[in-house]
């Protein structure tokens, strides 16, 4: 069975590899190569896998989860400008999928034991456009 | 990791069968063969796949998929008429069924010119004809 909890933070950001030319990065990221960076409503969908307890009915305890989610992403993250505040942002560059695979793997460690295993992250940075991230075996 | 990009066109049709009765069409398209056509606010979601490019950061080239969707999909399909503005259903009534595949093929046409290589592919899209229903075809 699969439970999901959905959260939002707002955020901003800016696109650009340090390597790269203003323009090469306008090419790249368009408008999100913008130097002074732009933000988000990021929607994040946590999507956890296990059967229920027999005797809770529970596959995981949604308050905990709601907890967890709030702890690794939404207060390190939420009104942040993601490149400057949050690490690995310095070192790499926060496009959704990069930021989809860190929330991850700050999240992954909290299953590996018990019943429910995170099955996956999904993250909206609009409602036009969203990145699925199920590990990197998937 | 999965990227996946929403796209609307707004667009009629109707569906209707010309080896069937007018009562055969009615029984089996209810409404939707009403003579002059109806139009929806279609919802497309187009999915692709890949490796995070160790570079840029990025499944896919967004820009690049938004103008692949427009020159093979949007350009042809927003405010249109399906049933007469697309050669495609001249012979193929245009169900949400069919749409889709039709969508299917003119990506996949134009898929390798816009992502030379491997990566990414085409995962798969989504139609939303209305809020009520929708309808999923795997690449």
């Amino acid at each position: 069975m699969l439970i999901t909890r959905r959260a939002e933070f707002s955020a901003s950001h800016v696109c650009a590899q340090p390597a790269l030319t203003p323009k090469q990065n306008a090419e790249l990221y368009g408008p999100a190569a913008n130097p002074s960076g732009h933000g988000h409503n990021y929607v994040l969908e946590v999507t956890l896998e296990g059967e229920p307890d027999p005797v809770t009915g529970m596959v995981f305890d949604l308050k905990k989860l709601k907890e967890l989610i709030q702890q690794t992403v939404i207060d390190p993250m939420d009104h942040r400008f993601l490149n400057y505040e949050v690490p690995p942002f310095d070192k790499i560059v926060p496009t959704t999928e990069n930021v989809a695979a860190e929330i991850w793997r700050r999240l992954e460690p909290h299953f590996e034991s018990g019943r429910a295993h995170l099955n996956n992250v999904r993250l909206y940075e609009t409602e036009d456009l969203y990145v699925d991230y199920a590990g990197e075996r998937r | 990791m999965r990227v996946t990009r929403r796209y609307r066109f707004a667009a009629s049709h109707r569906l209707h069968l010309a080896a069937f009765s007018e009562d055969e069409n009615r029984e089996l398209y209810g409404k939707c063969s009403n003579p002059y056509g109806h139009g929806h606010d279609y919802v497309l979601d187009v999915t692709a796949v890949g490796p995070v490019d160790p570079v840029s950061g990025q499944v896919v080239h967004v820009p690049t998929l938004d103008r692949l969707v427009s020159e093979q999909v949007l350009k042809d399909f927003d405010h249109r008429y399906m049933n007469a503005d697309l050669g495609e259903f001249k012979a193929l009534v245009p169900t949400s069924e069919n749409i889709i595949r039709v969508i299917e093929d003119r990506l996949t046409a134009g898929w390798a010119d816009a992502f030379p290589g491997q990566c990414p592919r085409l995962e798969g899209i989504r139609l939303r004809e209305t809020k009520r229903n929708a309808f999923e075809l795997k690449s």
